[in-house]
């Protein structure tokens, strides 16, 4: 019997086996432990949360693979780790360390700022950051086998999270609209391989999963992204940066589950002690902004 | 018929689509009550540890093993792992079935595969003689087969893919990511 490995049919089957589901950023073991314990149905390893590398400044790169290595021992979840834009001996690395899923994300310094990786030459998938359908297709013409859409990394403002969600899902509801015969202009517009685009209208929805990030810091948040139509939620610093980890993961996890049920988002919403602080988008200077990069 | 898909996370959202593309009625499961008027389940591809903890946690535990009694439920990969009696390690199961499971047996994401199965009772179910293509995703294996269950599919080195006990199926692949019904209309075979 026949075996194939790395299509672009199990890559993307990975990530339909993460929605409905939260995956967590984690930088130390302990984290990883309890982000499973918690119901994460991934985690992220990282050295650093968004909300730090905020914080800190510099070049933000990818792990240490030593961490990495520790955290996919840990637990029994599938592992992903970021790598930067267009930094492609970055995923190469990860894939040797046998990773479940690469970010090539926008919280780290972009090591190209014209090209992003060709990911279709990899055995592991990738998921990439986006804001609207053009970038999301455009990463998926380049192998991308899930989206997540980019928010605001590190703030605990899901405003940003809300604004991507709803373009990208408002744009796929403006292309659904469309007549066969205008979508070559509308992917010449847009920046998207024209297959894609057709596919798009086809389907009702992207071709791959697509999960939300980037602000998400209670289980109102996680519920609101979920109402709005996306297959799950990445939180970042949101959890480990609050007050009571466990108990905040544990409630995101429901929420998600159970995000059309009030009743249920109001029992886990409750004592939950202190949320991230947060920094509040709109007065954030645009250099500041982790969103923009990607091409 | 009705069949419900247990809802908590994972890929149910295909299931569905599946069943619906068969004609089959469908309903969401995430709550106790959303059990009844059901006349089977099926427990979708996911992270066991997931699906285990939200099922524990929104008292599913006692009601699922209740309906397992009397009626068909069919586990993919995760749902096969939830299934079972013994996975090696502590996290909550159903134990519904004479099944011992080994979680990520093939190893991490880039040893997932795709292969062709021989299953004969599917053939001769559906009438069709073309193998069964299956996906498999950090997939389980089930080691060893107890009681009443048997096996129902191998790969070629002997691993258990696919096993059943009465009216109670566990796959290690995912027949809701194909485009071939069969698996589907065997469950519900199993299930009238």
């Amino acid at each position: 019997m026949e075996q194939q490995t790395g299509t672009f049919e199990l890559k993307k089957g990975l990530a339909q086996m993460l929605k409905g589901g939260v995956i967590m950023d984690v930088v130390t073991v302990e984290h990883a432990r309890i982000a499973e314990d918690a119901g994460a149905c991934a985690v992220m390893a990282l050295e650093r949360v968004p909300a730090d590398i905020r914080a800190q400044g510099g070049v933000a790169r990818m792990s240490d693979p030593e961490l990495i290595l520790k955290i996919m021992d840990a637990v029994s979840i599938p592992v992903m780790a970021k790598c930067r834009i267009g930094h492609f001996v970055e995923a190469q690395i990860l894939e040797s360390l046998g990773v479940d899923y690469i970010d090539e994300s926008e919280v780290l310094t972009p090591a190209d700022e014209t090209n992003h990786i060709l990911k279709h030459k990899f055995s592991v998938p990738f998921v990439c950051g986006c804001r609207n359908l053009g970038e999301a297709l455009r990463r998926i013409g380049e192998g991308a086998a899930m989206i997540r859409t980019k928010g605001e990394a590190g703030t605990g403002d899901v405003v940003e999270a809300v604004r991507h969600a709803r373009t990208v899902l408002g744009d796929i509801r403006h292309l659904s609209a469309m007549l066969d015969e205008e979508l070559m202009r509308y992917s010449k517009d847009i920046g998207a391989p024209y297959e894609l685009v057709k596919e798009t209208k086809e389907l009702g929805r992207l071709p791959v999963v697509n999960f939300a990030a980037g602000g998400v810091a209670t289980p109102a948040d996680a519920a609101l992204m979920m109402q709005l139509g996306v297959d799950g939620v990445f939180v970042g610093s949101g959890i480990f940066k609050s007050g009571d980890p466990a108990k905040r993961a544990a409630a995101i996890v429901k929420s998600v589950t159970h995000f059309q049920d009030a009743g249920i988002l109001a029992e886990v919403s409750k004592n939950l002690g202190e949320p991230m602080v947060g920094r509040n988008v709109s007065q954030m200077p645009e250099g500041e902004k982790m969103a923009g990069r990607g091409w | 018929m009705k069949i419900g898909v247990l809802a908590l996370q994972g890929d149910f959202a295909e299931h569905i689509i599946m069943l619906k593309r068969i004609g089959a009625e469908t309903a969401e499961v995430r709550l106790p009550e959303h059990l009844q008027g059901l006349d089977c389940l099926i427990i979708p591809g996911g992270e066991s540890t997931t699906i285990g903890k939200l099922a524990t946690d929104f008292n599913l535990m006692t009601p699922l093993r209740e309906f397992g009694k009397s009626h068909a439920i069919w586990g993919t990969c995760a749902g096969a792992i939830f299934l079972s009696k013994d996975v090696s390690r502590d996290q909550p199961l159903l134990g519904l079935m004479n099944i011992k499971v080994a979680r990520n047996a093939f190893g991490r994401q880039t040893a997932s595969f795709e292969a062709d199965l021989d299953i004969a009772e599917l053939k001769q179910a559906t009438g069709t003689a073309q193998p069964y293509h299956a996906f498999f995703i950090r997939a389980p294996i089930i080691e060893s087969v107890h009681g009443d269950a048997r096996v129902l599919s191998s790969l070629s080195d002997g691993r258990i893919v696919a096993a059943q006990e009465g009216h109670l199926l566990a796959t290690s692949f995912h027949p809701e990511l194909t485009r071939d019904p069969r698996f589907h209309e065997y469950f519900l075979s199993l299930a009238s």
